[in-house]
């Protein structure tokens, strides 16, 4: 049964949960959010005609999703939601400890639309245009909130030590 | 994913920089020609080159940070396919459900599109699913009853009449014991059957007719689990020329009623030869 949108829906699967984990450093949080993605994909799925790529699409789906959260969190003022210190997905070496728990922080500090934007242009990869469509925003509204993500990120992390092996990045 | 897809937000050859040419710099999603264009004004504006360098760095981080969530495993609750739980075999309505809508890849599969296949609004994607697997035993399924069910005089070797030698020699020679379901409920008479060489050994093949001297054929074959690598399959439908064909495997056989009735008809006996053949201790 199309089979091969099947199997490009599973091979979404790795990048969904990284960007699960941008939005959400949590981790079961993250993969609820992913989880929650896949029931509502698997379940719109013999609806759903080649709109696009089966990415940017999941990607709408799973910005719903977050979208709803956010608004259900932001009734309960308790959750401290983006202020805790994230946990970082990894840490490799002890000296890069320090930078990757600033750029994390930094990332969440971000309005959750702006990190939607900046996560899905830089390490999604997506193009203005399918960001656009998944966010059901105009693309003027991607590029303002990334250009105002890509600022603020720029002044949080400005005058930190960045890694060194990121220095000469072309 | 990013392409040399113009921004939309961003001017034509020759016309001025915008902050959004910037982005798309960073971001590749420049046209070539664009992209130079940028390249050479970066390169007379060091600050404008230093705020581009710092954003690539950007995303150069933000994929370092999150990269390492692409190599853990999949946690276990992740829904990996379509259906999280299996439905219930026995179910055979969900199993009929599953038939129809595995028509349009049996079909597609074949290359046959026709206009139901079009109208139920399956695409061509299951051209790529691994289709060959059942093909075989229900492909030769609907070439026997191409054979034989037109033949007037000798449809089959052993007639209804001897019923019980029939299914005794069929038994025999099939090395396990086969049955003819009674199909008269339905409105079909069992004319008798036959062996048939399958891909590597004897398969079986019973011939009903309905009122209107209609026929359909009923193929029992023990190659086909074997084949599919599964004990279990859904319902499937194809179609062969004028013949559609409903197969599926269960245990130890493999299954193909073929006819050039319906697909509806075809349900309607597959739902009773499936319930006459279905072994009574099937758990659930």
């Amino acid at each position: 049964m199309r089979a091969q949108q099947e199997a490009e829906i599973v091979a979404c699967i790795p990048s969904l949960r990284r960007y699960a984990r941008g939005l959400t450093p949590d981790r079961e949080r993250a993969d609820d959010l992913v989880q929650d993605t896949l029931e509502r994909a698997w379940g719109k799925f013999s609806m759903w005609q080649k709109r696009g790529a089966v990415r940017a699409w999941m990607f709408g789906i799973m910005h719903n999703l977050f979208i709803d959260r956010l608004r259900a969190q932001r009734s309960t003022p308790e959750d401290p939601a983006g202020d805790d210190l994230p946990e970082a997905p990894q840490r490799p070496t002890q000296s890069d400890r320090l930078e990757i728990a600033d750029l994390d922080r930094a990332l969440q500090r971000l309005p959750a639309e702006q990190r939607e934007v900046l996560l899905l242009v830089a390490v999604e990869e997506l193009t203005y245009r399918e960001v656009a469509s998944a966010l059901g925003v105009p693309i003027g509204t991607v590029m303002s909130r990334l250009s105002r993500a890509r600022e603020r990120l720029r002044s949080e992390l400005e005058g930190r030590a960045l890694p060194a092996r990121m220095q000469r990045v072309k | 994913m990013s392409t040399m897809e113009p921004v939309k937000t961003s001017s034509g050859p020759g016309s001025p920089i915008t902050e959004a040419d910037l982005h798309a710099f960073v971001d590749q999603q420049l046209t070539p020609v664009r992209h130079a264009e940028v390249e050479q004004y970066l390169a007379a504006r060091p600050d404008e080159a230093q705020r581009v360098q710092d954003w690539r760095q950007q995303n150069e981080l933000l994929r370092g940070l999150l990269a390492p969530v692409l190599d853990e495993p999949l946690p276990l609750r992740l829904p990996l396919r379509r259906h999280a739980t299996p439905l219930p075999w026995r179910a055979l309505a969900a199993g009929l459900v599953i038939a129809a809508l595995s028509a349009g890849t049996a079909w597609f599969a074949r290359g046959a599109i026709d206009g139901s296949a079009a109208r139920s609004g399956l695409a061509p994607g299951g051209a790529g699913a691994p289709s060959g697997e059942l093909t075989g035993f229900a492909h030769r399924a609907a070439i026997a009853h191409g054979v034989y069910t037109p033949d007037g005089r000798r449809p089959v070797e052993v007639g209804a009449d001897q019923e019980q030698q029939l299914v005794t020699w069929l038994s025999r020679r099939l090395g396990t014991p086969v049955k003819a379901p009674s199909l008269g409920g339905i409105g079909y008479a069992l004319i008798g059957g036959r062996l048939l060489p399958g891909e590597s050994g004897p398969v079986a093949q019973f011939m009903y007719q309905d009122g209107a001297a209609q026929r359909l054929t009923l193929y029992v074959t023990r190659e086909a689990p074997k084949a599919a690598g599964q004990v279990q399959t859904a319902f499937r439908f194809g179609q062969e020329g004028p013949v559609n064909v409903f197969y599926w495997v269960d245990r130890n056989f493999g299954y193909a009623i073929s006819s050039s009735a319906e697909r509806q008809e075809l349900m309607r006996v597959a739902q009773e030869v499936y319930r006459q053949l279905a072994p009574p201790e099937t758990p659930r």
